[in-house]
């Protein structure tokens, strides 16, 4: 293999590829989702070259494969971003992100009045519109944020 | 009417149907005209107030005991184990809600009757206000009374003046009538109080009528309710408080070509939005409107407590 045609980030035998991610929001989901926290190796790339999107960070994560509800929930952050399954080197599968319904103990309450700041509870918001105007309704305080302001506070 | 309140938490107005409502309503009248001291009998109710509101409690407190139940609780939670060992509101919840039948509660934090509705192990939660968010005990008092003078819930001119941009009471009455036929909404604030977009983008999507406004005489021979709130000084300087608050107060004067039914309505405490001659004109019916709380939180408890009476 050329340089010209070396990987950026390493390959993985089995597991799991997040690419497309917007340059910059990589760490974040890392943190995010907690993507590090089960001692698996995380290998990750930051504003690697990307024809769609000019730069783009990617994270791979050796013996974890994410399923779909997972999946969607990152899709407030990086909408188009691809899931790919890797088995043996080999993709075996692709997991397309949609938002999902709900999203459930990812984000914190963007209102600093709600009551799940203060209480052994998982947070919760419903997908209200999936149109560009898209609204976060939080089940607790009832208040329903943007996108922006949802991924600007968390 | 099949009684659908039964067992069932009151956390948010948006979650009562129709229906709901108008068999809230309808006891509220029953129990006004009839009194019914054996509804809550033998029943212990809790009336947990972490944050003190003297008609809200009094007025539950009373319906609990017109309808023979009897009241634990504290009306605010300086003395409580959540503030002097800072233990968390679903412990505190999941105790308390086992020594009663029903759980009413009021919280300053915004979600606090919804997450006591998870930890209550069933036992119904009556929400009593939390935080900017919900107070639907007011709005089932307001239908009340709107009900009581005009006869109906259907085909009702109804103007909402004030602070409608923070005031949670004119956002929950809103979706309320919204689910009514033929309501006419018109909105008097000033601009920076104007009601929220996304109120109005819910009854634009409803196709449902309604118009702003920046003054009361424009509309007010034209209405069968006003429902007038209190416009809190801290949110303007001196001199813009002192404009807004010349086109914002309701004098006897204004009154004058009225319709006959229209009523004035207020959630109290008023300030000096209305001015006191109104008091004596028929339109007034605020001191009315806070007894209603009494009977409209008694149809509540007594509608979530029993299945049938």
């Amino acid at each position: 293999m050329t340089n010209k045609h070396k990987l950026q980030v390493e390959a993985i035998n089995n597991g799991t590829v997040i690419d497309h991610i917007p340059a910059n929001l990589g760490i974040k989901i890392l943190k995010l989702f907690n993507l590090a926290s089960n001692k698996q190796r995380v290998t990750i790339g930051l504003n690697l070259p990307s024809s769609a999107l000019g730069h783009k960070d990617l994270i791979k994560i050796e013996n974890v494969f994410i399923n779909e509800h997972q999946a969607n929930q990152l899709a407030l952050y990086a909408p188009h971003a691809t899931v790919n399954k890797i088995e043996e080197y080999v993709v075996s599968g692709k997991l397309k992100i949609s938002l999902p319904e709900k999203i459930t103990a990812i984000f914190a309450c963007p209102n600093s009045n709600c009551i799940t700041h203060n209480e052994p509870v998982d947070s919760s918001f419903t997908v209200i519109s999936k149109d560009s105007n898209l609204q976060l309704k939080c089940k607790y305080c009832e208040k329903s944020f943007s996108r922006k302001i949802m991924t600007e506070c968390n | 009417m099949n009684n659908t309140l039964f067992r069932k938490h009151i956390i948010s107005i948006p979650e009562l149907s129709r229906d709901d409502l108008e068999l809230i309503v309808e006891t509220a009248g029953k129990l006004k005209a009839k009194p019914n001291p054996t509804l809550l009998k033998n029943k212990v109710i809790a009336s947990c107030f972490f944050e003190p509101s003297t008609r809200t409690r009094l007025s539950f407190e009373t319906a609990v005991q017109r309808l023979g139940g009897t009241v634990i609780g504290f009306d605010n939670a300086g003395n409580t184990s959540l503030t002097k060992k800072g233990e968390t509101l679903s412990d505190s919840v999941q105790v308390i809600a086992s020594y009663v039948s029903a759980f009413i509660m009021r919280h300053p934090k915004e979600g606090a009757a919804r997450l006591a509705s998870e930890f209550s192990n069933n036992v119904p939660i009556i929400n009593g206000g939390d935080g900017a968010n919900q107070h639907p005990t007011q709005t089932l008092l307001d239908l009340f009374s709107i009900f009581e003078t005009q006869g109906t819930l259907d085909n009702l001119n109804i103007a909402l003046i004030g602070d409608l941009k923070y005031g949670r009471t004119v956002h929950s009455l809103t979706q309320a009538l919204a689910k009514f036929n033929n309501t006419n909404f018109f909105f008097i604030s000033p601009e920076i109080l104007a009601m929220p977009d996304y109120i109005l983008q819910e009854l634009d999507s409803a196709g449902i009528n309604y118009s702003l406004h920046n003054d009361i005489e424009s509309v007010v021979d034209d209405l069968d309710v006003l429902y007038m709130t209190r416009v809190q000084k801290e949110r303007f300087d001196e001199s813009e408080y002192a404009h807004m608050k010349a086109t914002f107060i309701l004098t006897a004067d204004m009154l004058s070509n009225a319709r006959d039914n229209l009523k004035v309505l207020h959630p109290l405490p008023r300030i000096d939005e209305i001015t006191t001659d109104v008091d004596k004109t028929k339109h007034a019916y605020y001191f009315e409107q806070a007894e209603n709380g009494v009977y409209a939180r008694e149809a509540l408890l007594a509608l979530v407590l029993n299945e049938q009476f």
